[in-house]
């Protein structure tokens, strides 16, 4: 999106139910700010997170994707963001293969205790997605307005 | 190494089928020309005789074909396995996708298949004939000439790396085993890694545009074995029949390839059947490649049973931010 | 007739290329295929293209209308671009022979407005061919490929390109290149075309038989027990059916942007699952039932419908890239075709 020839990115934030989202919403409770542009989607454990689902994001006019869970050892069902942590190597390391952007998608473990964190992680995810620019390669030229 | 004779593969199929071991034959048959076989279902001795062919064309991997023969009829089937036809096999078993007691499987000895283009590109088009002569081909064309190439100048692309010629499963077997080979097969993907982001986007770009969806990587591959894709669906939301967007074609290569990482066996039927003659194999060995450098060495269908490392972890594995180089 | 020398036929198609779009087929390290042509580019020599040439005509996917919806108003929005001239040049006689094809599907009524745009738009000039391959059976259709149809036909020879215009938007087109070609007469083109057809006689598929098939025989074989085998190896891709330049089937879907919604339509295949599925469910079951769709459609029904014309046009696509090398000559000799001899 560009409003007034500022770019304004739009970040899609995947967050466990467990830690990230709770999370988020201590970030929320604390007064932390962080960019509107992020829209958390809420998900049972990130290793619900299908590879499919970031690439509709990029897709459907995300710029960036960034997904939150459990610290490894707290996951809620003990190893979920194990795997998740094994798919999204995979992926990240494919998507950087195919030559997109590599800041343009990130994991951070954040916890329920990590109100500070969260609001910073976006913070500098979307200041990083900003310098960035636009998608242009993994865009769906059907959705852009 | 002795090169397995087609005549003897005829006659132990048909000793096996005489004497009621196996009910039916998964074999090559005989085309129009010397290289256009098809895989087919033989029920008979008399058949087999007729049609069955081996030769140096006979590429395809029968292992997938045994999901769908074990379901119907009665008795055990014969399959033919070369070596890296028995990765998919056993990967196949390690999935429960067949049952393993309605199978009889010989393994055959190989020294690398031909590709039809590359006998092409190297003497020309119009072929009528192509005969096996010691390691050379002699090709005669409609126009009266003869012209002699390597097999190994023409081997398929799999074949000239190929990473095995041990058979990892087997009733019999035919002839003598082999060894796994030290090969160059991550090569191609690492020149790539070397590349430039712009410089990978515009070579992927380039290749993944001709894609024309027909599919045929997906219903070729031994370890694309769901009953309905994904991308079949049309309540996955991602179903689409032809590509409507250059991102399209990128979503569903990603996906075809990330749902066979760690199960992917590199047998090359992806990139042997592609129309486009699209380099598929690149996503997969990436993703080996990866698995192997991430995750510790690990080959799909090298041990039945053995845990595919996407439902495997360590506490230590590798952070995702991390596994892309962060400096370029 | 008219003859350029090869030395020439660049200026000849920086002419053609400053006056409309110019298509050809250039050879890439991946096959020929059809190109923009620009400066440098010179015209593949390769008897099929990659893809065959009715993507000019029916593309891949294409985007019929745009709906916009604010509130209750629904907008529609018409979507296609106004086609501009152009020229496809270097077509072989059984691509043009499947426009024809195409045509009868395509153009009969309700004329499909899309398709008519861009085919009156074309030129289509065709290229004789001189050294034909092992997967050639055109002929069987009564194709003669020293002699492919199409508005101007091309013959090329050591030294010469020969054009010829079939009809006025070929007369136009000849003009158009006037003075970069002189007149002559026809004796090279005639010494080349008696030299194709001995070879043409010579190919392993030349005695392919269609006398069995045709016009209302689907009683005949639509039971007949060879399907069975026929199709038991069949992946069920759509390899054949995306190579095939007669193959026209498609499927109209439409697509949500999250701001409007495109309806598109798009290649399909019989060949799949998801074929013509509709609310009640799928009508063939079976990769059987779906195989013989197809084969029965090339060599039964399309003839059954259009006077004894076949689907198929020969130019041996299916047969080089079937990722199992099955292929309409199996069938057709595996249905009794050329029993009896």
């Amino acid at each position: 999106m560009q409003i007034n020839n500022e770019f304004k990115p739009k970040i899609v934030a995947f967050c466990c139910n467990w830690c990230s989202y709770a999370g988020a919403d201590l970030a929320g409770n604390n007064r932390l700010a962080y960019p509107e542009c992020v829209n958390i989607i809420r998900v049972p454990c990130s290793c619900r997170v299908n590879p499919i689902f970031i690439l509709r994001a990029f897709q459907r006019g995300a710029d960036g994707v960034i997904i939150c869970g459990c610290h490894p050892g707290d996951c809620h069902y003990t190893s979920g963001n194990y795997y998740t942590r094994r798919r999204m190597a995979l992926l990240f390391s494919m998507l950087n293969y195919l030559g997109i952007e590599k800041e343009r998608i990130r994991l951070e473990w954040v916890s329920a205790a990590e109100g500070a964190k969260f609001a910073a992680t976006m913070n500098e995810f979307t200041e990083a997605v900003t310098a960035l620019g636009e998608n242009k390669r993994l865009e769906d030229l059907r959705c852009k307005k | 190494m002795q090169k397995i004779t087609c005549e003897s593969l005829i006659e132990k199929a048909c000793e096996l089928i005489e004497n009621g071991t196996v009910s039916r034959v998964i074999g090559w048959k005989k085309g129009e020309f010397d290289y256009d076989l098809t895989p087919a279902v033989f029920a008979n001795a008399d058949e087999i005789k007729k049609n069955f062919i081996y030769n140096d064309f006979s590429g395809a991997n029968f292992s997938k074909y045994l999901i769908k023969e074990t379901r119907k009829g009665e008795g055990k089937v014969l399959v033919f396995l070369k070596p890296c036809d028995t990765y998919s096999f056993n990967q196949l078993l390690t999935e429960h996708r067949f049952d393993r007691e309605k199978v009889y499987a010989v393994g055959i000895p190989c020294e690398g298949m031909a590709d039809i283009a590359k006998v092409k590109a190297a003497v020309g088009d119009g072929i009528l004939k192509i005969t096996s002569e010691g390691d050379e081909l002699i090709v005669e064309n409609l126009y009266g000439d003869v012209n002699k190439v390597k097999l190994a100048d023409v081997l398929a692309e799999r074949c000239v790396n190929c990473k095995s010629k041990k058979h990892t499963a087997y009733d019999e077997l035919m002839g003598e085993d082999g060894e796994i080979l030290d090969n160059n097969r991550f090569d191609e993907v690492e020149k790539l890694e070397n590349m430039t982001e712009d410089e990978r986007f515009a070579f992927w770009q380039n290749e993944l545009s001709r894609c024309i969806r027909c599919n045929a990587c997906r219903d070729v591959c031994p370890a694309c074995t769901c009953e309905k894709c994904v991308f079949d669906n049309p309540k996955s939301g991602v179903e689409n029949k032809a590509i409507a967007d250059s991102f399209e074609e990128k979503m569903f290569h990603i996906i075809r390839a990330f749902h066979v990482a760690g199960r992917c066996t590199d047998c090359g039927e992806c990139s042997r059947v592609c129309p486009q003659n699209i380099p598929l194999h690149l996503l997969n060995r990436k993703f080996i490649k990866d698995i192997n450098t991430f995750y510790g060495e690990y080959q799909a269908g090298e041990v039945e049973g053995s845990r595919a490392p996407l439902v495997n972890y360590t506490e230590e594995d590798i952070e995702p931010n991390d596994a892309v180089k962060r400096e370029e | 007739m008219r003859k350029c020398s090869l030395n020439s036929l660049n200026a000849v198609f920086e002419k053609l290329a400053n006056d409309s779009a110019l298509y050809m087929p250039v050879d890439g390290d991946k096959g020929a295929d059809y190109k923009k042509w620009e400066m440098g580019d010179e015209l593949s020599s390769a008897l099929n293209t990659n893809r065959s040439a009715k993507d000019f005509f029916f593309p891949q996917t294409e985007n019929l209308m745009e709906f916009k919806v604010s509130g209750k108003e629904i907008e529609v929005i018409d979507t296609r671009d106004e086609k501009e001239d152009f020229v496809v040049f270097g077509v072989r006689a059984c691509d043009a022979k499947s426009f024809d094809i195409l045509d009868t599907v395509f153009l009969s009524e309700p004329c499909d407005s899309y398709y008519a745009n861009r085919r009156e738009h074309a030129t289509i000039v065709t290229l004789a061919c001189t050294r034909p391959s092992e997967t050639c059976f055109c002929n069987v259709f009564g194709i003669d490929a020293t002699k492919p149809t199409g508005d101007v036909t091309c013959w090329k020879t050591a030294d010469d390109m020969y054009f010829e215009a079939n009809n006025e938007k070929g007369k136009a087109f000849i003009e158009k290149i006037a003075d970069l070609t002189e007149e002559c007469d026809s004796k090279a083109v005639e010494e080349q075309q008696a030299k194709t057809k001995e070879i043409l006689k010579k190919l392993p598929l030349a005695d392919l038989k269609t006398e069995k098939f045709g016009k209302d025989k689907t009683a005949e074989f639509f039971d007949a027990p060879e399907w069975r085998e026929l199709s038991t190896s069949c992946l069920g891709c759509g390899t054949c059916t995306y190579v095939c330049p007669t193959c026209q089937c498609y499927d109209i879907k439409d697509y949500d942007t999250g701001h409007g919604v495109i309806r598109f339509r798009c290649w399909d295949s019989c060949m799949y699952s998801e074929f013509t599925k509709m609310a009640h469910g799928n009508n063939r079951l079976s990769q059987l039932e779906r195989f013989r769709q197809r084969f029965m459609h090339k060599l039964v029904y399309y003839p059954t419908n259009n006077d004894g014309v076949f689907g198929c046009v020969g130019c041996g696509r299916c047969l080089a890239k079937c990722p199992i090398s099955m292929n309409i000559v199996k069938v057709m000799k595996a249905l009794g075709g050329n029993d009896g001899e």
